[in-house]
């Protein structure tokens, strides 16, 4: 093993690398070939051709399953045939696949030659001279251009080629900002549709939410109005939703300071976007006033202003202040005072 | 000569005469490769991958790579008369309208999860048998490379439907890329056009799915392949097997057959799993929105680890001079996966480097041989089996009627106390299989007789082993630990040695410390000398 060795192991003196017949079991060397059944028994070979016959057969059997299914399986508008249709043909082209492999393997296992071919091995690396000629080869290569030389032709090729670098930058500016007044990521994160007076309406049907409406203990999922009317509503929706949760006034602990006033008789809004990834905060456990995210199982307990009580949510859901208007119905008191959503650097 | 002999030679001649095939085909077709089960996870990555492109290609003549909502008028009568996007309905058409169109969904899905599984544990086998060991090397890190893309394909390919399990998934890949620090939220609109979730994220993903990532794997599974052809194929250690040899089956005609075989087997087994098995019924999750999430969200299996590692970190966060830094993302999303992968592209050179060993291998390791490195294997994987236990707290929690809490926190002790003690596990079931070996070597196998000496003493017969399997069981080199020295020699002048090296010389000791040296022939016959001396 050792003299074919390009470099030298100094952690390695080795049986192998010691030799000697004191030192290293010989190598016995190949075992001698056995002949298999199908090698000395015609009657065998004949056996086994016919099996790998049998199973290209087989095969072809598969495909007319699956030329059968398409056709007797029309997928009309009836789901029952979408089912059958993928069953059928998928077990047709299943077989017919199969057995074609497993037939080319068992004709080369049982009929074709098993006795094992040694190659030889030569060292990847090249020889010394093989080397020096390859490195001569660049040599001369260099000098004829007069790399060395030259230097205002080099100097203004690299140049050249580091300013084509702009190209294929700068495109990719539009990426994004094609509209030059468009305003700063930070600035699109930290602000969403919600501002004094935007009411409070049902996600999905957008009807108004009448306070009174608001049955003790119950979850509403709710949006800003107009938020059908924006450009892109799903943008919208993935910063504004927001829940609405009617507790108990006692069950609440206090409010942080500035905001004992954002709740409205006792029903909450909270930000539905999960400060984590920005998952919709969906689960609502009636028994201990906790929402989970189901993405991460960050879990905030509305008793504690959505205070995170587990999971690697960070902070807790921003708080939305609430009021009625002169009919009654839930609107907002003021914008967002923080960015929902998940984090990011400029956040603050 | 038959017709069909007479044209194959006359097409044959016309190719020699313009391309020189025979040369090329002389050598190549005779081309050796050993036989081994393990060899076959390779092949079975590179079957998947042509599966995905022949199922893809029949994916996009009808999928729509766009959010633009349409209304829903197809088959699916739960959706029907909704506006939903192109994207989502035009798998739903797929799905329902198209004559095998969900077969072929699912065939497309079931190959991308065996690609990445396949690739995963073939990567594994090379690891384990030491195959990544000069010369080999570059091709480590091609493969190394073709799985994380593995991983970034199928997770691309699978949030192209715009359902609300992909658009949850993308929502959370949204906030990693935000999480960078300076330029997260900058880099997060570039990537999706402007705010979250837009209209130009899907277009531009469906290229980078269908053209750009498969593009860059076609060049590496090229260069990976030519390597393998290049390099010849290791082979594990048996008599005759060399360093300086390779021995097995002929590519023409046993491994045209063999191998094409188990294409068309793989290809076989795809199929019919797709047909009885379904995956990603995107039509039960209905179309994504960013205010509705189904409980029990799961990723595809390969994402699993890094949604158990955001889960399992704790929710730590910076925030001062009014900058935010969200380690809870950042650790687990970002720097965490960055390690791991850095440290796996960097092994082979790692443990050259602390062996010293710069001599070509081309005979694989048994992996109770290498107990550091098997144990180290091990252990990443025990790190990476706990991420992913995490990734599923929730469905855990619910099947087993357990606390979520008590899981998460489980794992989280689990991540750093379960790895070492895998390790040391695995590195001393290692030594115990050698120490088994160098028995079996030295005494023999028993073979179950019992005999009963005139002196009414009883012993059990023992075989000695055949050459060739004491060839086998002693084949492998012992590598020794570096001597620790001492900082300043005897005379006070400090060792010259540099800091490095003797970091090194530590590292030999935990790798090799306990290696336990194959039996010599001459051991054997010392044994005998004393047996024959009348004692049993």
């Amino acid at each position: 093993m050792s003299e074919h060795s390009n470099g030298s192991a100094d952690v390695v003196p080795a049986a192998g690398a010691q030799g000697g017949l004191e030192q290293q079991f010989p190598d016995p060397g190949l075992p001698a070939h056995v002949h298999r059944r199908t090698d000395i028994d015609t009657a065998a070979a004949r056996r086994a051709e016919r099996t790998v016959a049998r199973l290209f057969l087989l095969s072809i059997a598969g495909t007319a399953l699956f030329v059968v299914a398409w056709f007797l399986f029309p997928v009309n508008g009836k789901l029952s045939n979408v089912a059958t249709s993928r069953l059928l043909m998928g077990i047709g082209l299943g077989l017919a696949l199969f057995c074609i492999g497993i037939g080319a393997v068992y004709w080369a296992k049982k009929l074709m030659p098993d006795v094992e071919v040694v190659e030889d091995r030569h060292p990847i690396a090249s020889t010394p001279e093989e080397r020096e000629g390859a490195l001569a080869v660049l040599r001369e290569g260099g000098e004829a251009t007069g790399f060395g030389r030259r230097k205002m032709i080099w100097a203004s090729l690299s140049g050249a080629l580091g300013a084509l670098a702009l190209p294929a930058i700068i495109p990719l500016k539009d990426l994004w900002i094609r509209d030059p007044q468009a305003k700063q990521p930070a600035a699109l994160l930290s602000t969403t549709m919600w501002t004094g007076g935007t009411r409070i309406v049902k996600d999905p049907t957008l009807e108004p939410v009448k306070a009174t409406d608001i049955e003790l203990g119950a979850v509403v999922h709710v949006l800003p109005e107009g938020i059908d009317k924006v450009e892109d509503p799903l943008d919208e929706k993935a910063k504004s939703a927001v829940l609405l949760i009617r507790l108990e006034p006692s069950e609440v602990g206090p409010a942080p300071k500035g905001q004992e006033d954002w709740s409205y008789n006792g029903i909450y809004a909270y930000s539905k976007i999960c400060t984590h990834m920005g998952c919709p905060v969906a689960l609502y456990e009636q028994q201990t006033h906790n929402l989970l995210c189901p993405c991460h199982q960050s879990t905030f307990d509305v008793t504690q202003h959505c205070k995170v009580v587990f999971g690697p949510a960070a902070r807790p859901l921003p708080q939305l202040a609430i009021t009625v208007d002169a009919d009654g119905y839930l609107v907002a008191k003021q914008g967002f005072t923080e960015p929902v959503g998940p984090s990011f650097w400029e956040r603050g | 000569m038959s017709t069909a002999a007479r044209a194959a030679g006359t097409v044959g001649t016309w190719a020699d005469e313009r391309l020189g095939i025979g040369k090329v085909a002389k050598k190549g077709l005779r081309k050796v490769f050993p036989d081994h089960w393990s060899f076959m996870l390779g092949e079975i990555s590179l079957y998947s991958f042509i599966i995905l492109l022949l199922s893809g290609t029949f994916l996009t003549f009808w999928y729509k790579p766009s959010t633009v909502e349409v209304l829903y008028n197809g088959s699916y009568v739960p959706l029907r008369g909704l506006q939903l996007s192109q994207a989502y309905v035009s798998t739903l058409e797929l799905s329902f309208d198209v004559r095998g169109g969900l077969l072929m969904r699912q065939i497309h899905h079931w190959a991308a999860l065996i690609f990445v599984a396949a690739m995963t544990v073939h990567m594994l086998r090379v690891f384990f048998t030491g195959a990544f060991r000069k010369p080999r090397e570059i091709n480590w890190v091609i493969g190394s490379i073709l799985v994380l893309l593995g991983i970034i394909e199928g997770f691309a390919g699978y949030s192209l439907p715009d359902d609300l399990l992909s658009g949850t998934g993308l929502r959370i890949a949204e906030a990693i890329i935000q999480a960078i620090p300076v330029v997260g939220s900058w880099l997060a609109f570039f990537v999706f056009g402007g705010a979250f979730p837009g209209q130009d994220f899907i277009p531009r993903l469906y290229t980078i799915h269908v053209l750009l990532l498969p593009g860059i794997f076609l060049a590496l599974i090229t260069v990976h392949l030519i390597l393998v052809v290049y390099h010849k194929h290791t082979q594990y250690p048996g008599p005759g097997r060399t360093n300086r040899n390779v021995v097995g089956y002929p590519l023409m005609p046993v491994y045209i057959a063999k191998a094409g075989g188990f294409f068309f087997m793989v290809f076989g087994v795809i199929a019919l799993i797709s047909a009885i098995a379904t995956i990603n019924p995107i039509w039960m999750y209905g179309a994504y929105t960013p205010t509705q999430v189904t409980a029990g969200s799961q990723p595809d299996w390969y994402m699993g680890f890094l949604d158990g590692a955001v889960r399992t970190m704790p929710n730590w966060e910076s925030r001062f001079w009014g900058i935010t830094i969200p380690w809870n993302i950042l650790t687990p999303a970002v720097i965490m996966p960055g390690i791991i992968t850095t440290l796996m592209i960097l092994y082979p050179w790692i443990e050259a480097w602390i062996t010293g060993d710069r001599r070509e291998h081309h005979v694989l390791d048994r992996p109770r041989n290498a107990p550091t490195r098997t144990g180290l294997g091990v252990m990443a994987l025990t790190f990476y089996g706990v991420l992913w236990a995490n990734g599923g707290n929730d469905v855990i929690a619910e099947t087993f009627h357990l606390s979520i809490n008590a899981i998460t926190w489980t794992a989280r002790i689990a991540l750093f106390v379960a790895p070492p003690i895998a390790f040391v596990i695995t590195k001393r079931i290692c030594l115990a299989l050698q120490r088994r070996d160098r028995e079996k070597v030295l005494h023999g196998r028993e073979t179950g007789i019992v005999m009963r000496t005139p002196d009414g003493e009883f012993y059990e017969v023992h075989e000695p082993v055949s050459p060739a399997e004491a060839y086998v069981l002693t084949q492998h080199d012992t590598y020794r630990p570096l001597a620790l020295e001492a900082d300043v020699d005897e005379n006070g002048v400090p060792n010259p040695k540099s800091r490095s090296q003797k970091f090194r010389a530590r590292l030999t000791n935990f790798y090799f410390g306990d290696a336990i040296e194959p039996p010599t022939p001459r051991e054997v016959r010392e044994l005998e000398a004393a047996h024959s001396g009348g004692e049993h």
